[in-house]
């Protein structure tokens, strides 16, 4: 029997109107890599925070190293070695690599006075022993996530961490930084520190992990070497029911011009030369790596960037598009990338989060907002969106990212928009809705919407779109087409790109 | 009906039932003089004033601003007014004329606000000046002109017709209560009504968001600065019509007590929520205190510390209201 490093039985915890642990038990052994799979909202990071000492548990007992507690203090978290690398990092951004390293320990230790060499010395010992290089002198605000990252790391291990809990450490990071954070991850095993990982990609669990936890609405639904797992598994246990893999199937309508031509079209520094055409019906995804421009192709249709030279037509006649105004007018909605900060006014009821966007126009003589037809307008898109919700005025901050995404969707869709782009449309939502969601886009396509996703998400594009292109440097480099196209190939071409 | 009481949140209902409680009380300290027509018809000449700015900041606020230069418009507003009360009107006018020449004095005035927000606006949203210190340098700005223009003197003597604003009364309402009403009354539709309005709360809640639904920001953000001065303009009015007397620097206090008595009304100071009701609810709270202080010769000291723990107790009492309201959320699960 492997020596058990931490032992949490039979958790419990809730908080304002949600049980966010029913009954959770998890262990992990000495130089162990395990997984902690869940959808939003599934108590991972409830059950982090339980682990390091945040929260309290209302029942349960944890087990470190012996020890037994019925909830614990940070401090005592942080004595037993253990050690959370938030998201957020928790770095001070604008101190150096050194000091954010050295200063902590070196003042937990009570000393009054600094020798600049000590923390010097504390600092790059901590990250040779992670074998990376940064230069001590820079300041942390500037440095790359994968980089302060690994500072975070580092900081961690010299805490004297045993067990080093990552909370979705490879949200931002790309391909190769992922493989290198991984190699990093099976050095600390060697050290013999544990790792608790927390993520929803589903493939780098299955590449790195030797165990996997799986949540479920706050409760362990699965565990076992991860061996015994694959995605379909995952998946299945994560939402609780089988999720199809069907490929969208775009049949042509009739010789309807373009529903969206873009032709030439260029901006100084971000995209050059773009040429496509998008008719009703189809579906297609824009893929690339991290600067790209595809973003700022999108913001350029949508007018919120200029453009330098090119023409948009829609359905054949050519538009000029220089404002928000000017784009939603010929047509064109945006789902903007980051949800919470461009796309909704949180507090705010979803009646008035749908109807922003076609206020004027349900305005009458007076000037007044004829109420009557916008509750209407409201209900009628929570119904066919199947927004769950108990009504239109409850603020739309109650909802779950799913939800949350259909209101954003619901408010374009009200504007009769012929031509949908949306920006990472299922970033943060769960699989379950996720699928709902490729639902709607592909029924809403099939009426004769155009449709743009723009994504990272490889196995999101190959599935949903009939047409992909590849971007790189502000040029379209690759045109594929869905249904003869492996997410294999589309991975394997954006790593020859770098 | 059943939709009016639903809108109307417990902060408010509680802030109401206060309202009354301090009235009460007041009543009840000094029933001969507080509970007389002539303190009752004193008060409706007062608060109008302190309302309409306070109202004015509500709804800079709304959009997640402030305007503190309202004071500083409704004096300068008040000087341009007061000069063409003073200087342009030949002797002898009456009658029709002089109305006339009150009706433009009036439209300057309150053109006055209407411009001063205009600017106020574009420093915000076409320069990108934080409106703190945007409006905090045009408060500078106003005041210095009334001042320069003035010396530093008070203008006085206008019309009598003039005066009938600030001192007479249409039925049983004060001419400025009056006022008030028509002006609340006005911004609450249009707040509530009109697509102007609801992108108010729009802005506030998230300006990013509001972009990228198509809002127009900066217009919205003008109009909102612009209705502001209006206000400013239209408390110009009532102050010189009562004090028969325009001075660069009369009611610098107002600024910092329309502030708190927006946020008292249940104004969110960081934007999207606050409702036209709840600062006049706020606004007589603070009218019976000061009044009902004063009839039991409290001296003027007293009386500014009494109005900051009031406003503080209010706010306290909403946060713990609001603290045990998530906590029942939680039992109610379970």
């Amino acid at each position: 029997m492997e020596e058990e490093l931490v032992v949490v039985e039979n958790i419990e915890k809730s908080f304002p109107g949600v049980r966010a642990l029913s009954d959770v038990s998890i262990s992990l052994k000495k130089a162990e890599i395990r997984c902690l799979a869940g959808e939003n909202g599934s108590g991972k990071s409830t059950l982090i925070k339980v682990i390091s000492g945040i929260y309290k548990p209302e029942k349960g007992l944890i087990t470190i190293e012996g020890e037994q507690y019925k909830s614990l203090h940070p401090i005592e978290a942080i004595r037993h070695g253990i050690q959370v690398i938030y998201q957020d990092l928790s770095l001070f951004p604008n101190l150096t690599v050194a000091e954010n390293l050295a200063l902590n320990s070196y003042l937990g230790n009570n000393k009054k006075f600094l020798k600049w060499k000590d923390v010097k010395e504390i600092a790059s010992s901590a990250l040779s022993k992670i074998n990376v290089e940064i230069d001590l002198n820079r300041i942390v605000g500037s440095l790359t996530v994968a980089d302060k990252q690994l500072v975070a790391i580092s900081r961690a291990l010299l805490n004297n961490a045993k067990i080093v809990i990552m909370d979705e450490p490879t949200t931002a990071l790309t391909q190769k930084e992922v493989d290198s954070l991984f190699k990093i991850i099976l050095n600390l095993k060697e050290m013999g520190i544990s790792t608790l990982f927390v993520s929803h990609k589903l493939r780098e669990v299955i590449e790195i992990s030797e165990e996997i936890t799986i949540l479920r609405n706050g409760r362990k639904v699965a565990e076992g070497s991860i061996d015994q797992f694959d995605e379909p598994k995952i998946v299945y246990h994560m939402t609780g029911r089988e999720v199809g893999a069907e490929r969208y199937n775009y049949v042509p309508q009739g010789d309807k011009p373009p529903a969206l031509s873009v032709q030439n079209y260029s901006s100084n520094a971000h995209f050059e030369d773009v040429n496509f055409d998008i008719h009703s019906g189809e579906i297609v995804g824009i893929t690339g790596l991290l600067g790209s421009g595809r973003t700022e192709l999108a913001l350029s249709l949508f007018g919120i960037h200029q453009h330098d030279s090119g023409n948009v037509l829609v359905d054949g006649k050519e538009v000029s598009i220089n404002s928000i105004n000017d784009a939603v007018n010929s047509g064109i909605a945006y789902v903007p990338e980051d949800r919470l900060s461009e796309g909704l006014f949180l507090q705010q009821s979803i009646a008035r989060n749908t109807y922003v966007s076609i206020l004027d126009r349900l305005q009458n003589k007076l000037g007044f907002v004829d109420f009557l037809k916008a509750d209407s307008t409201v209900e009628n898109w929570i119904d066919n969106l199947s927004i769950a919700t108990p009504s239109k005025d409850i603020p739309v901050s109650s909802l779950s990212g799913g939800n949350q995404q259909r209101v954003v969707l619901a408010r374009w869709l009200a504007t009769a928009a012929k031509i949908l782009i949306l920006n990472g449309p299922t970033v943060g939502v769960d699989i379950g809705s996720k699928e709902e969601i490729h639902n709607k886009l592909r029924d809403l396509a099939r009426d004769g919407l155009a449709v743009v996703i723009i994504s990272d998400d490889i196995p999101e594009i190959v599935q949903n779109c009939n047409r992909i292109f590849v971007m790189h440097k502000g040029k379209i480099v690759e045109r594929l087409v869905g249904s003869r196209t492996h997410e294999n190939e589309i991975v394997a071409i954006l790593k020859k790109l770098k | 009906m059943k939709n009016w009481f639903k809108n109307i949140d417990s902060n408010l209902i509680r802030l109401l039932f206060i309202t009354v409680i301090v009235f009460a009380i007041m009543a009840a300290l000094v029933p001969s003089k507080f509970l007389t027509m002539r303190n009752i018809e004193s008060m409706s000449f007062q608060f109008p004033e302190l309302g309409l700015l306070s109202i004015a900041i509500m709804i800079t606020m709304l959009t997640g601003g402030i305007d503190l230069s309202v004071v500083g418009i409704a004096n300068l507003s008040g000087i341009f007014m007061a000069l063409i009360f003073t200087k342009a009107i030949p002797q002898g006018t009456s009658g029709f004329p002089m109305f006339l020449y009150i009706i433009v004095g009036i439209i300057i005035g309150v053109s006055t606000g209407a411009f001063a927000g205009y600017l106020n606006g574009l420093l915000i949203a076409k320069v990108g000046i934080t409106p703190i210190l945007a409006t905090l340098g045009t408060m500078q700005l106003f005041t210095g002109i009334a001042v320069v223009i003035t010396k530093g003197f008070a203008i006085s003597g206008f019309p009598e017709a003039f005066l009938i604003i600030g001192n007479s009364k249409i039925l049983f309402v004060s001419f400025p209560l009056f006022i008030f009403i028509l002006t609340t009354a006005g911004i609450s539709i249009l707040l509530s009504k009109t697509s102007l309005g609801i992108n108010l709360y729009l802005i506030g809640t998230n300006e990013k968001a509001a972009v990228f639904s198509g809002i127009r920001k900066a217009r919205v953000l003008i109009k909102s600065y612009m209705l502001s001065g209006i206000l400013g303009g239209i408390t110009g009015v009532i102050m010189i019509a009562r004090t028969n007397s325009a001075k660069a620097d009369y009611g610098s206090s107002y600024v910092l007590q329309a502030i708190l008595v927006s946020v008292l009304g249940g104004v969110n100071p960081a934007g999207g929520f606050g409702k036209v009701i709840g600062v006049v609810i706020a606004v007589l709270a603070l009218q019976f205190l000061s009044s009902g202080f004063s009839m039991l010769r409290f001296s003027n000291f007293a009386k500014e510390f009494i109005w900051g723990a009031f406003l503080l107790f209010i706010m306290v009492l909403n946060f713990i209201q609001n603290r045990r309201a998530a906590k029942n959320i939680v039992k109610k699960e379970d």
